[in-house]
C-alpha cells in the first residue's frame, strides 16, 4: 500500500493534468450541449413544419447514432474530407451534439408542461412571443428541467472517458499510466473515486441551481437560506416543532 | 484531398465485418446484458425497500457510485482484474451491473406508484412478504416500468461501442480496423452510424407508442 501511495504522489502531476482535461471536456461539452438543447428544444415546438422537421431530424440523428461513432466520425473522417480539427475541439463537439440532442427533448418536454394558464396570462397581457418565452415560460420550465439536465450532465462526464481513443490524455488515460507503477486495483480505485467526486460536485452545483431557480419563482427558500446551518423551516414559514 | 470521396465498393466490402460485429457482440451484449440488468435491478429495488436500514444505506451508496462513474473505466477495471475471463463476458457482466443500477430506480418508481391500499390489503390478508411482492406488488409495479426499462435497453445498445476500451471487436471497432487497413474511414464509420440509427430509431418510436398506450389504459 505504501508503494502505491508513493507511486500515486509521483504520478500526481499526470493525474492532475488528466483531471483538468476531463473537467475541460465536461464543462465545454455541457455548455455546448445546453446551447444546442435550448436551440433545438425551442425549434422543435415551432408550428412551421419545415423548422420543426429539421429540429426533429437533427435530434433523432444525434440521439440515434452512438456517441462513440460521432466522436470517431469527427476525428477520423473529417480530416479525410479536408477538415482537420484539434482533438479537444472534436471531444467537446461530439459530447455537445450528442447530449444536446438528448437535452433538447428535456427542454421541449419542460416547456410543454408549464401550465396552460401561464400561457393564457401572457396573451391576456398581450406580451410578444419572445418576451413571453424569456420572462414567463422559460424561467418556470428551467426549474422543471434541471433534475433531468443533472442526469444528462453526469452521463456527459462519464462519456468523456472515451476520449483517450482520440489521443486526449484525460483521467482515464492517466489511470492507465498510473497502473504501470501501482497495482490495478489501486489505480482504478483512485480513478473511480475521482470521477465520483467530480460527479458529486456537479450534482451539488445543479441542486443549488435548482433551489435558486425555484426561489426566483417564489417557491422555496433562497440559496443562502438553504445552505445555512439552521433548523429546517416548515411550509408556513414558522420554525418547526420545538 | 478535398471534398467528400464516397466509395460504395468500400461500403459493401466493410458491411460483412460490421454486421458480424453487430450480431456477435453488439446484439449479444445488449440482450444478455439487459436480461441481467432487469433481474438484478429488481433485486436491488426490493432489497433497498425491505433490507434493514444500514444495509439499505450501503446498497444505496454502491448504486450511486456505480451510476456516477464511467462504464469505460469500470470495463477497464474488470478487464485488468479478471484477465483470464473473455472480454465479451466481462462486457456482458459490467453492462448488466451498470444498467441494473439505473433499472433499480425505474422499479423503485414503479413500486412507489403501487397504491398504499394494496400494501394494507396484503397485511389484512396476512400474506407473507414473499407472496406480497410476487402476487400483489411486482405485477402492478412492472406494468408502468416496461417503457422506461426499454429506454435503458436502447441506451445500453448505444453504449456498446465503449467495449472498444477492452479490445472487443464490436461494430465500431470493426469499422476502425477496416478504416485503418484501407486508408479510408469515411465509408466504414458512417455505415456503422447508419446501422445504429436504423436499429435504434424504430425501437424508440415503438417504446414511445407503448408508453402512451400504457398511460391511457391506467
Amino acid at each position: 500500500m505504501g508503494e502505491n501511495i508513493a507511486a500515486l504522489i509521483g504520478a500526481l502531476p499526470l493525474v492532475g493534468e488528466g483531471v483538468w482535461i476531463t473537467i475541460q471536456l465536461t464543462i465545454g461539452g455541457a455548455l455546448l450541449a445546453l446551447l444546442i438543447a435550448i436551440g433545438l428544444g425551442l425549434l422543435a415546438r415551432f408550428e412551421n413544419i419545415v423548422l420543426r422537421g429539421i429540429a426533429r431530424a437533427v435530434i433523432e440523428f444525434f440521439r440515434g447514432t452512438s456517441l462513440v461513432v460521432q466522436l470517431f466520425w469527427f476525428f477520423f473522417v473529417m480530416p479525410q474530407i479536408g477538415v482537420e480539427l484539434p482533438a479537444m475541439f472534436v471531444g467537446i463537439l461530439a459530447l455537445g451534439l450528442n447530449y444536446g440532442a438528448y437535452g433538447a427533448e428535456v427542454v421541449r418536454g419542460s416547456i410543454n408542461s408549464v401550465p396552460s394558464g401561464q400561457w393564457e396570462a401572457t396573451t391576456a397581457l398581450s406580451m410578444g412571443s419572445a418576451q413571453r418565452m424569456w420572462r414567463v415560460i422559460f424561467p418556470q420550465a428551467w426549474a422543471l428541467m434541471i433534475p433531468s439536465l443533472t442526469n444528462l450532465l453526469i452521463q456527459l462526464l462519464k462519456g468523456t472517458a472515451i476520449v483517450s481513443f482520440i489521443t486526449l490524455a484525460d483521467l482515464t488515460y492517466a489511470t492507465d499510466k498510473l497502473r504501470n507503477s501501482t497495482d490495478t486495483f489501486f489505480a482504478y480505485g483512485v480513478s473511480l473515486i475521482i470521477y465520483f467526486v467530480i460527479a458529486y460536485a456537479l450534482t451539488l452545483i445543479m441542486n443549488a441551481l435548482e433551489v435558486h431557480a425555484k426561489h426566483k419563482l417564489g417557491r422555496g427558500e433562497s440559496l443562502r437560506e438553504a445552505l445555512s446551518f439552521r433548523a429546517p423551516r416548515s411550509a408556513g414559514g414558522k420554525a418547526g416543532v420545538s | 484531398m478535398t471534398g467528400l470521396q464516397w466509395d460504395w465498393t468500400m461500403v459493401w466490402e466493410a458491411l460483412p465485418e460490421l454486421l458480424l460485429g453487430f450480431v456477435k457482440v453488439t446484439l449479444l451484449v445488449t440482450i444478455v446484458g439487459s436480461a441481467i440488468a432487469a433481474v438484478l435491478g429488481l433485486v436491488i429495488a426490493i432489497a433497498r425497500r425491505s433490507a434493514p436500514k444500514p444495509i439499505a444505506a450501503v446498497l444505496t451508496f454502491i448504486v450511486n457510485f456505480i451510476r456516477m462513474t464511467p462504464i469505460v473505466v469500470q470495463l477497464l477495471f474488470a478487464y485488468y482484474l479478471l484477465l483470464e475471463l473473455d472480454p465479451v463476458t466481462i462486457g456482458v457482466i459490467i453492462f448488466g451491473i451498470h444498467y441494473s443500477t439505473y433499472m433499480a430506480e425505474v422499479y423503485r418508481a414503479g413500486i412507489d406508484a403501487v397504491p398504499a391500499g394494496q400494501w394494507e390489503a396484503t397485511t389484512a390478508l396476512s400474506m407473507s412478504p414473499t407472496r406480497t411482492w410476487v402476487a400483489v406488488v411486482i405485477p402492478q409495479a412492472l406494468r408502468s416500468t416496461i417503457p422506461a426499462l426499454g429506454n435503458y435497453v436502447i441506451s445500453m445498445f448505444k453504449d456498446t461501442p465503449f467495449l472498444i476500451a477492452i479490445t472487443v471487436t464490436e461494430m465500431v471497432r470493426a469499422a476502425l480496423v477496416f478504416g485503418g487497413n484501407h486508408f479510408t474511414y469515411i465509408e466504414a464509420i458512417t455505415t456503422a452510424g447508419i446501422i445504429f440509427l436504423i436499429a435504434s430509431y424504430p425501437t424508440s418510436l415503438l417504446i414511445g407508442r407503448l408508453e402512451k398506450r400504457l398511460a391511457f389504459s391506467n
